[in-house]
């Protein structure tokens, strides 16, 4: 094949036509759903499927399990041996990996179009026939102690953010770190993981997301050839766990070997579940947008470029979950600057615009991140068929998509304001600080400034 | 010199690299008027623009004492210019919905643009970059303002196992060469605004730049942008390197740290960019550690032993030589016992190389992920910035399959045994016991 059949979009326009019907969707009849949403510009294809399970599923002393489980994902069927899996993807010049998140697990193949069969394949025998060999699991457990050494135990702000999570929610799942506690890690068995494999690892919970140079009716037909087989079952119930109404500021420090000190503000904050009706979690994005958007948005032009408080400022916010939200502002003092300084100067720029609301400029500059964004965001086959995955995976349609982008469009000023005013009260507020510790536990040496 | 210095120092001429009957990627290549490479891939889908403007001014060009002042110049680069200050220039940009970016590595510092390709967007937003290219203001008190940025995260980075290990690594890899030389807060402290506009006037010009253009534009269209980038810069001569580095030489590094875990680098000086043992490497390595879950290290220290949760190989090819580093985190009592096991896998392969069965599988994944590398705008600009500026042949993409399937086990060995010898290779280790 040469390589001009391979690129006909280099050669020749393609309009966008046909993303009008775009994406497409049916559910087999044992209750998998298939998305596909088509892309021809070049003769590659992502495969997904995505289970709707993730950490906040588990309970206390079995932190890690939904990770743990995407770990030996990998370790093998009766039909596919254990690095097997790995191995046939390669084979098929393919890229693959995984991802737990607290609401979802998921697993996905980049690969050239036409081994898409072999994939799916591949994804419909580990689905129902996964083998959690306890061998496999005593050293794969190990790998995934390594990762969370890696991941949390040696990175300060991650230590952080675990620990500031764990306060801000008492009774929330969402308290527990997705890779599991050290111990938990430790006392974890296959047993365990075979178990939560049988419960949660059935087509009716599952979905398979395909994006790329696909015809999506005969991606259709290879979904019911593969896992059409599959059978159903019931799932086990869920317990919705309620967070309590937080009734004052928390405020925790962590210990940890750094320069630097750090903050995080968490204010409990409102989730996107009716995304015509809901107002709330849009004003609180475009307030994000507004904050943090570009280079001279409010936090970095004020707090690190005019008044240098900080070295660094930003706001998270995630206005889609299937659990209960947060919105953060974080950052890290300058020199000289104390954690209380920026923590007084963060809330400062919350309250100018409870009391001064935003301009029309700033909005205005908001949407045409957003429309941009629009446009940019189909240069990545990936991140479109991420886009469908994650809306799906916190119980709302890919066809919110288009809804919420024009609600976002649509936020005001005042509803900007009103938002700044409702969400960043103390009483609902979780304080994280980093407070540095030397590495060899003698005193720090002097600033280079005071040197020279 | 280097095929790819002699292509810097060529004289103005228009060249086009036409796609021959059977080529595909078709990258056109040019030089302005003013003395600019060019290199333009049209990508007619999608409305939109990728810019990358690429200068021989990364940290190998740190004058001695002064490491991280290529880093710091780009850095200031586009905080003021023209007629805007920082905050005009970040206004305007998000207005248009335009993503100005860019960084400095050991040999290049970029500046990149993203933009909508209407004519209402594209043409102010490329005004921008063209002030950025013209007239940076390097303004005095954002410079010391980066700068004490600068320090405060040197200094926090040098509290972090793998940016210490990191930073030993280059250092004992190239002891005398500017690729070992790397930022402290006690050199970035030294440096002075001078030092940034002596540094952006020796290298920021159109002889030592490269402009790469991927997106929704016509040949004309691509000229004219790049004529007027070009123009932007002073005509100016290629950046003149550093002498190559000396050859590997064995060492170890072992640097304490209260971490959990031991962060550990291995490797030597190995090859430069367009060296001819490139692909036999690229091949070997997949087996070796380049491969991900199926690379004979990941079996080895990660799934027989559950050593590590990452522990990789590759080669990073430079200007001038650069390192075969294979890298792994694991618990800090077991370090000792992790090195042993990696050395005797590389031991092995160096001294075997692949069986038939493994390099066909290299092949077989090389080969066959090839439209993966290429199938977005940013990947595209990515591979094509990269050919032109490492002066790589144009029909590199064209030809790559073919390179990779043409390698032999032997091959494989042989350009091994040239550039990794086991007994020249550095050992860096982190909070190992």
């Amino acid at each position: 094949m040469t390589l001009r059949q391979l690129f006909p979009f280099l050669l020749a326009p393609w309009l966008l036509g046909q993303a009008l019907a775009n994406p497409y969707e049916t559910t087999l009849d044992n209750g998998l759903r298939v998305i596909v949403k088509e892309d021809r510009r070049a003769p590659t294809a992502v495969h997904m499927v995505w289970y709707r399970i993730g950490s906040m599923d588990e309970v206390d002393g079995q932190s890690g399990v939904a990770h743990a489980l995407e770990h030996m994902m990998f370790k093998g069927t009766p039909s596919v041996g254990p690095g097997e899996f790995n191995r046939l993807v390669a084979a098929a010049g393919g890229r693959d990996n995984a991802f737990t998140s607290r609401d979802y697990t998921a697993y996905f193949q980049q690969i050239p179009k036409e081994k898409l069969g072999e994939m799916m394949q591949l994804e419909a025998d580990r689905m129902r026939h996964l083998n959690v060999d306890p061998k496999e699991f005593e050293q794969e457990i190990k790998v995934i102690m390594e990762e969370r050494r890696m991941r949390t135990d040696d990175d300060p702000d991650a230590k952080l953010f675990e620990q500031m999570n764990a306060a801000a929610f008492l009774v929330h799942p969402y308290r527990r770190p997705i890779i599991g506690w050290m111990d938990d890690l430790e006392n974890m068995s296959a047993t365990s993981l075979k178990a939560w494999y049988d419960a949660w690892y059935v087509p009716n919970n599952a979905y398979v997301v395909v994006s790329g140079d696909v015809d999506h009716q005969a991606v259709f037909e290879l979904a019911r050839q593969h896992y059409g087989g599959l059978a159903a079952r019931p799932l086990p119930a869920r317990r919705d766990l309620v967070e309590p109404r937080q009734e004052g500021p928390r405020r925790i420090t962590v210990k940890a070997p750094a320069e630097l000190p750090s903050l995080i503000l968490a204010y409990k904050a409102p989730i996107l579940r009716d995304p015509k009706q809901d107002r709330d979690p849009y004003a609180l994005e475009i307030l994000t947008a507004i904050l943090n958007g570009h280079d001279a948005a409010r936090f970095n032009k004020k707090l690190v470029r005019e008044d240098k408080v900080a070295l660094s400022a930003g706001v998270g916010y995630d206005s889609t979950a299937r659990g209960p939200g947060l919105i953060f502002l974080y950052g890290t003092p300058s020199e000289g600057r104390s954690v209380a300084e920026l923590e007084a100067a963060l809330r400062a720029q919350i309250d100018r615009i409870r009391r001064e609301g935003v301009s029309e400029a700033e909005l205005k500059r908001t949407r045409a991140q957003l429309i941009a964004g629009q446009v940019y965001k189909l240069d990545s086959m990936f991140g479109q068929a991420m886009e469908i995955g994650q809306t799906e995976a916190v119980g709302l349609s890919w066809k919110d998509v288009e809804t919420m982008r024009e609600r976002l469009q649509q936020v005001s000023a005042a509803e900007v304001q009103a938002v700044a005013k409702k969400y960043f009260d103390d009483d609902g507020l979780t304080v994280g600080i980093l407070d540095p510790q030397a590495l060899d536990g003698k005193p720090r040496r002097p600033a280079v400034a005071t040197r020279h | 010199m280097k095929p790819a210095m002699k292509r810097l120092l060529t004289a103005t001429f228009t060249l086009i690299i036409a796609a021959a009957a059977q080529a595909g990627v078709t990258i056109e290549q040019w030089t302005t008027g003013n003395g600019t490479r060019v290199n333009f891939v049209a990508a007619p889908t999608l409305p939109m623009l990728d810019v990358q403007v690429d200068f021989a001014a990364g940290s190998m060009f740190d004058p001695a004492g002064k490491s991280g002042l290529a880093a710091l110049t780009r850095g200031v680069l586009d905080l003021g210019a023209g007629t805007r200050d920082e905050t005009a220039i970040a206004e305007q940009l998000a207005d248009l919905g335009a993503q100005l970016g860019g960084s400095a590595d050991t040999d290049r510092a970029s500046v990149t643009l993203r933009t909508l390709t209407a004519k209402d967007k594209l043409d102010p937003a490329l005004a921008v970059l063209r002030d950025v290219l013209r007239k940076p203001h390097f303004d005095a008190a954002i410079f010391e303002r980066e700068k004490a940025r600068t320090i405060a995260g040197l200094k926090d980075a040098m509290t972090r196992p793998d940016s210490i290990a990191g930073k030993a690594f280059w250092e004992t890899l190239y002891p005398g060469h500017p690729y070992g030389r790397q930022a402290t807060p006690e050199s970035i402290a030294t440096l002075t605004r001078d030092d940034v506009v002596a540094f952006h006037g020796r290298l920021y010009n159109a002889a030592n730049a490269q402009i790469s253009l991927v997106g929704q534009l016509t040949r004309q269209q691509a000229e004219a942008i790049a004529e007027q980038l070009s123009a932007a810069l002073p005509a100016g001569a290629p950046a003149e390197l550093p002498p190559p580095p000396a050859p590997a030489r064995a060492a170890v590094s072992a640097i304490g740290h209260p971490a959990s875990q031991a962060h550990i680098y291995l490797g030597l000086p190995a090859i430069e960019r367009g060296n001819p043992d490139y692909f036999p490497l690229l091949v070997g390595n997949y087996t070796l550690g380049g491969g991900g879950f199926v690379s004979r290290l990941v079996k080895e220290v990660r799934d027989k032993r559950g050593f590590a949760y990452s522990v990789y190989s590759y080669f990073a090819p430079l200007r001038q030589t650069g390192p075969f580093q294979i890298g792994l985190q694991t618990q800090r009592k077991q370090a000792r016992e992790a090195i042993r096991v990696v050395r005797g896998v590389l031991d092995e392969f160096v001294a075997q190389g692949p069986s038939e069965e493994e390099l066909a599988a290299a092949k077989a994944n090389l080969s066959g992920s090839f439209p993966l590398r290429l199938d977005s705008n940013a990947k595209l600009l990515a591979n094509v910035a990269a050919i032109g500026f490492y002066g790589l042949p144009a029909d590199y993409l064209d030809r790559y399959r073919e390179k990779v399937e043409a390698v032999t086990a032997a091959e494989v060995k042989a350009a091994f045994a040239r550039h990794v010898v086991p007994g020249k290779l550095v050992t860096v280790t982190v909070a190992a016991d």
